[in-house]
């Protein structure tokens, strides 16, 4: 009876995730839907908690008060331009717990049978012989929880800023991850051949696990260390996914169907997010994995200079004359905006244009930023509408009915070189046309290239004028002339 | 095992079939909501902490009690934050004779 109570519990919360996700179709009933899947999980929660034996209550609640006061203080101080790493720590978080439940459960096959203690205290689940099947989903939820959270702390560092953002490359960096890939394999082996066994001979399960974790935390920084900046959403999705694929393994171990839906649901939504970050690169997922691509080129960095080419530079006067007179506007926003932080401005110059009766529209790239979604996030938190956001698919047809396509600190996603030079290391990238708007203002720091090294003819183009300077600052300077117009 | 193995597979698909229809704009929502919910590992933890065993599996299952919290509640709570952003627009549009005068000045 009890056991169908839990069991009727969990199917209800898998549902009500399933419906959460759902709500997330259209921001109109995403929060509804948020706090619909919030409400699954109290339900797990509530039902594990009473209707399994829990023996220590005290702890359980101590470590749920805890967790949930740290989880709750971060998500509520977090300024929303820090949300990239934000998300990758509460990712690590997900796949450290679910290995160290798949550890635990290892561990407590440690126990020495007590006669008499188990009419004492009778287990709330029956616990299964330990076999090679069992063995197998342990090593699979270990392996993949601690890459998860090994890999999504370096993910942390590097969006945060505590790390270098740039790929890091080192002589016999493949060699090493491939090492470190064989002793997992290795450790895999170890507690599968000991599984039999276990718990009389407790030692190779207990050495193989302890091996496997640290081989696993090894793998995690060595296969997101060499991957840079703008690669950062394919890695972050990818991490998600396998967040996901962890929890799912940890039901396999646990023969806990709640687990293994939710982990399905939340490995198929990482890697749809994969894909579509991969598709909007026109780059393979291996060749992100493999890394050393996205790194920002230092300032001043030897690029060959395109010969005879000259460069419009636009004083805030012209910029502001163009953008005030204009019909239609096209926003194309990038990296730059995150990092100079400047996304009030560009909501504040947007609603200075419209009461001049100027369309305004952005155009987001599905890669723009560190992660899927950024730009979105960072406008929304600037109060942008989000129905004047326009997807690629959606806006690329009227870059040729605007007067204006304002660019800022976008770079390799508006380079027209993506789409017919095939010597690129971006060809074949989908990108946004803002090169046939009437003219293209670029806001930019300096001439340096973006993160894949290249040369940006977008500037060098008759239709084209730079604005040089740090995005907020020329931002702000565009908005008091225009007030002034 | 093969029953957990259909019910994975099947919850795949529904979670490819709905997640694939969710518009570039929630990407960010997305990722955090369902990375809230993979801490569905907290009920894990439960099972694993609230059991009659040894030291170490305790403490262990502590532990990820603790992760798997800070996972679920941060990742709902921050999800919750960035949705309430998103608005569409104000019915208050600006007319276009507003924009023939802006023209007209020009």
């Amino acid at each position: 009876m009890k056991t169908t109570l839990i069991d009727l519990s969990y199917l209800i919360a898998a549902a009500l995730f399933i419906f959460g996700l759902k709500r997330l179709q259209s921001p109109k009933t995403a929060r509804g839907g948020n706090l619909i899947a919030a409400l699954g999980m109290l339900l797990a929660v509530v039902a594990t908690l009473f209707l399994h034996r829990i023996i220590t209550p005290i702890e359980m609640l101590a470590g749920l008060v805890i967790g949930g006061a740290i989880g709750a203080v971060l998500a509520v101080r977090v300024p929303m331009t820090a949300m990239p790493e934000m998300v990758a720590a509460f990712n690590g978080f997900g796949g450290l717990a679910s290995a160290l439940v798949a550890i635990a459960e290892v561990a407590r096959y440690l126990i020495p049978e007590v006669p008499g203690l188990a009419v004492l205290f009778p287990l709330p689940i029956e616990q299964p012989p330990f076999d090679v099947q069992l063995a197998i989903t342990i090593v699979l939820s270990v392996l993949i929880g601690m890459v998860t959270f090994s890999g999504s702390s370096v993910a942390f560092g590097k969006l945060g800023g505590y790390i270098t953002g740039n790929p890091v490359l080192f002589p016999g960096l493949r060699l090493l991850t491939l090492l470190v890939a064989l002793g997992v394999l290795g450790s895999m082996g170890f507690v599968l051949a000991g599984a039999e066994t276990f718990p009389m001979i407790a030692d190779p399960v207990v050495g193989g696990i302890i091996a496997l974790t640290g081989f696993a935390l090894i793998l995690g920084v060595l296969l997101v260390i060499p991957i840079g900046g703008a690669d950062m959403p394919v890695v972050v999705s990818l991490l998600n996914s396998y967040s996901g694929l962890a929890a799912a393994a940890t039901g396999f171990v646990l023969d806990n169907t709640a687990l293994i839906v939710s982990g399905a649901l939340v490995g198929a939504s990482g890697l749809i997010l994969t894909r579509i970050m991969c598709e909007a690169m026109n780059r393979s997922l291996l060749s992100v994995l493999l890394g050393g691509f996205g790194g920002e080129a230092s300032e001043g960095a030897a690029v060959a200079t395109a010969e005879g080419k000259s460069v419009q530079e636009a004083t805030v006067e012209d910029a502001a004359i163009l953008l005030a007179y204009a019909n239609k506007v096209i926003i194309a926003p990038g990296y730059g905006m995150a990092v100079a932080q400047a996304q009030h401005q560009v909501r504040e110059l947007a609603d200075l244009l419209q009461e001049r009766g100027v369309e305004v529209k952005y155009a987001i790239h599905p890669v723009a930023g560190r992660m899927p979604g950024h730009m979105n996030v960072l406008l929304a938190e600037a109060n942008v509408p989000y129905d004047q956001l326009y997807e690629m698919d959606e806006i690329n047809d009227e870059f040729e009915t605007a007067d204006v396509a304002l660019v800022i600190g976008a770079n390799d996603v508006v380079n027209p070189a993506a789409r017919y030079d095939k010597s690129s290391p971006i060809y074949g990238m989908p990108i946004l046309n803002v090169d046939r708007a009437k003219t293209v203002l670029v806001l930019k720091r300096s001439m340096r290239p973006g993160y894949s090294g290249i040369e940006n003819e977008l500037f060098y183009l008759p239709n084209t004028r730079m604005l040089f300077g740090d995005a907020r600052e020329s931002l702000t300077k565009l908005i008091n002339e225009i007030k002034a117009l | 095992m093969l029953d957990n193995l259909i019910i994975f597979v099947l919850a795949a698909f529904v979670g490819f079939e709905v997640i694939s229809k969710v518009p570039q704009t929630l990407h960010t929502p997305l990722m955090s909501g369902s990375n809230a919910i993979s801490g569905i590992t907290i009920v894990g933890a439960l099972v694993v902490a609230g059991m009659i065993g040894g030291t170490w599996s305790k403490w262990l299952g502590l532990v990820a009690l603790i992760a798997a919290t800070i996972n679920v509640v941060g990742g709902f709570l921050v999800t919750d934050r960035m949705l309430q952003m998103f608005k569409a627009r104000q019915p208050e549009r600006k007319t276009s004779t507003e924009k023939t005068e802006a023209a007209s000045v020009a």
